[in-house]
């Protein structure tokens, strides 16, 4: 089996070219579109999202949206980034850079 | 429909999410089991002008479309492909082109970069050169081949899409082998479903529950190799599932198919539902033909449905199966999919199966797609 992905701190990541990520008006949220399919984000894991373009790294996006979401427990905010980034990795939604 | 791989994470809410343009239903190659109606040659003076299908895709836009698919047919044999794919891509469209291949050249795969093409799905029949140029009744395996190459070379993702049947079902090891030397992302084995004229040859193509474990647990093995790299869609067909298709994700749900000739269809396959009218986006605005069409109402929901669909439990997870198949083989589009085990008819299924064993026995030839077929009454 294919080894479980682990997210590090100092890794940034990006957008799977496959993928298309983009606000969607009729849908009223961010979606991915890829072939022969659409997944409709909430707004959670479209914040996220935001931070994989290349250009942050995860501790950077963490601390970003930890402030963002001002009064949450920031270990917990933390944890469920991480989670959200493996997850979307093993769907191929992301890549890390290299 | 064929596209069994399709993962659609999202809720339609009501709208036609989905839209599949049948530019012609020309095309050069004579698959045997195409899935174009046995009349197609009929449509050839009817087709929709550029500008038809502009407004198509303005109104399904703004009705909440997002994915296209051009297909047909033989979609590249319209000249104004490239015309139609600037225009949907303008409109924020995922552009997908599901063709045989035959058709582009590195030039016309280059424009259609250029406008903003965003998939290309390539129909492929085999990876041995004399079973796939059978299945497509035409020599056009090397052409095929080198134009997959092509496509990757300019970096398009590539839907590979192979129609399974017994004749190339023991190709699928090497048919994996080749998808992945040439660095495609999905691979959709693509269990050929019986509707004209795959119908047609069904007793010809119809692989056995044994072959068909055999596949799957070929295709099990491939995917831990390709892991990360490639996806692979390979569902057993409903003929031995025991239960019905979820189709098209219920009849007019997300998805909307418009002919050649202007009509618009819940699915590809709906033509042949002889019993109902088929209103044009000639006469009629989209809104209205998804909104208000008798055809698109027909059996939307669950209202229309019959017993055992009715108190089913499963109802909102199969919808009942496929109206046309129910139609075509039990002869009331409203019955539950023979394909269901709790169908009453489900007997005519097994009874497909057994017919397709004893055909073996006797060689006879598949019978490729061509112009002037009887149809049965």
């Amino acid at each position: 089996m294919a080894e479980k992905h682990h997210v590090q701190m100092q890794d940034s990541y990006h957008i799977n070219p496959v993928f298309i990520f983009r606000w969607e008006d009729s849908q009223d949220a961010h979606v991915l579109l890829y072939p022969e399919g659409i997944v409709k984000l909430n707004d959670t894991a479209a914040a996220i999202l935001e931070f994989c373009n290349g250009e942050y790294t995860v501790a950077e996006a963490i601390d970003k949206l930890t402030s963002k979401f001002d009064g949450s427990d920031g270990d917990d905010i933390a944890k469920s980034i991480v989670k959200f980034l493996e997850a979307s990795l093993d769907k191929h939604w992301i890549r890390i850079n290299r | 429909m064929t596209n069994t791989g399709s993962e659609l994470t999202v809720d339609g809410d009501g709208k036609p999410i989905w839209i599949s343009l049948e530019l012609t239903y020309q095309c050069p190659l004579k698959c045997v089991f195409c899935s174009n109606p046995l009349d197609f040659d009929s449509y050839r003076e009817a087709e929709l002008s550029t500008d038809d299908w502009k407004r198509v895709m303005r109104e399904a836009r703004e009705m909440g479309a997002m994915q296209i698919g051009f297909t047909g047919g033989e979609p590249t044999l319209r000249k104004d492909l490239e015309e139609l794919v600037a225009y949907a891509d303008e409109l924020g469209y995922y552009t997908n082109l599901i063709t045989s291949g035959i058709g582009l050249t590195t030039k016309r795969l280059q424009a259609l970069k250029a406008v903003g093409l965003k998939h290309i799905q390539l129909g492929f029949q085999s990876s041995d050169e004399n079973v796939a140029n059978a299945l497509a009744g035409v020599d056009c395996y090397k052409k095929k081949l080198a134009i997959a190459k092509q496509i990757k070379a300019l970096g398009f993702p590539m839907v590979l899409n192979i129609p399974i049947t017994r004749q190339n079902l023991p190709q699928i090891p090497a048919i994996l082998e080749l998808a992945d030397q040439l660095g495609v992302e999905y691979m959709e084995l693509a269990n050929v479903q019986y509707y004209n004229w795959a119908l047609v040859n069904r007793e010809r193509l119809l692989p056995t529950q044994e072959e068909l474990e055999w596949a799957e647990a070929e295709v099990n093995k491939f995917r831990e190799k390709v892991e990360g790299r490639m996806t692979i869609f390979f569902v057993i067909p409903d003929y031995y599932d025991g239960r019905p298709k979820a189709c098209m994700n219920g009849w007019g749900s997300i998805h909307l198919t418009i002919a050649p000739d202007g009509s618009a269809l819940p699915c590809s396959q709906a033509r042949s539902l002889d019993h109902l009218d088929f209103p044009s986006v000639r006469e009629h605005s989209l809104q209205w033909l998804w909104e208000e069409s008798p055809l698109f109402k027909m059996y939307r929901g669950n209202e229309w449905m019959k017993e055992p669909c009715r108190s089913c439990d499963e109802k909102e997870k199969d919808f009942g199966g496929c109206r046309c198949q129910a139609l075509a083989l039990t002869g009331d589009a409203a019955n539950a999919d023979p394909a269901c085990s709790k169908s009453p008819h489900h007997h005519i299924i097994q009874k497909a199966i057994e017919e397709a064993k004893l055909a073996r026995e006797i060689e006879s030839a598949l019978i490729v797609r061509h112009a002037g077929m009887e149809v049965a009454p």
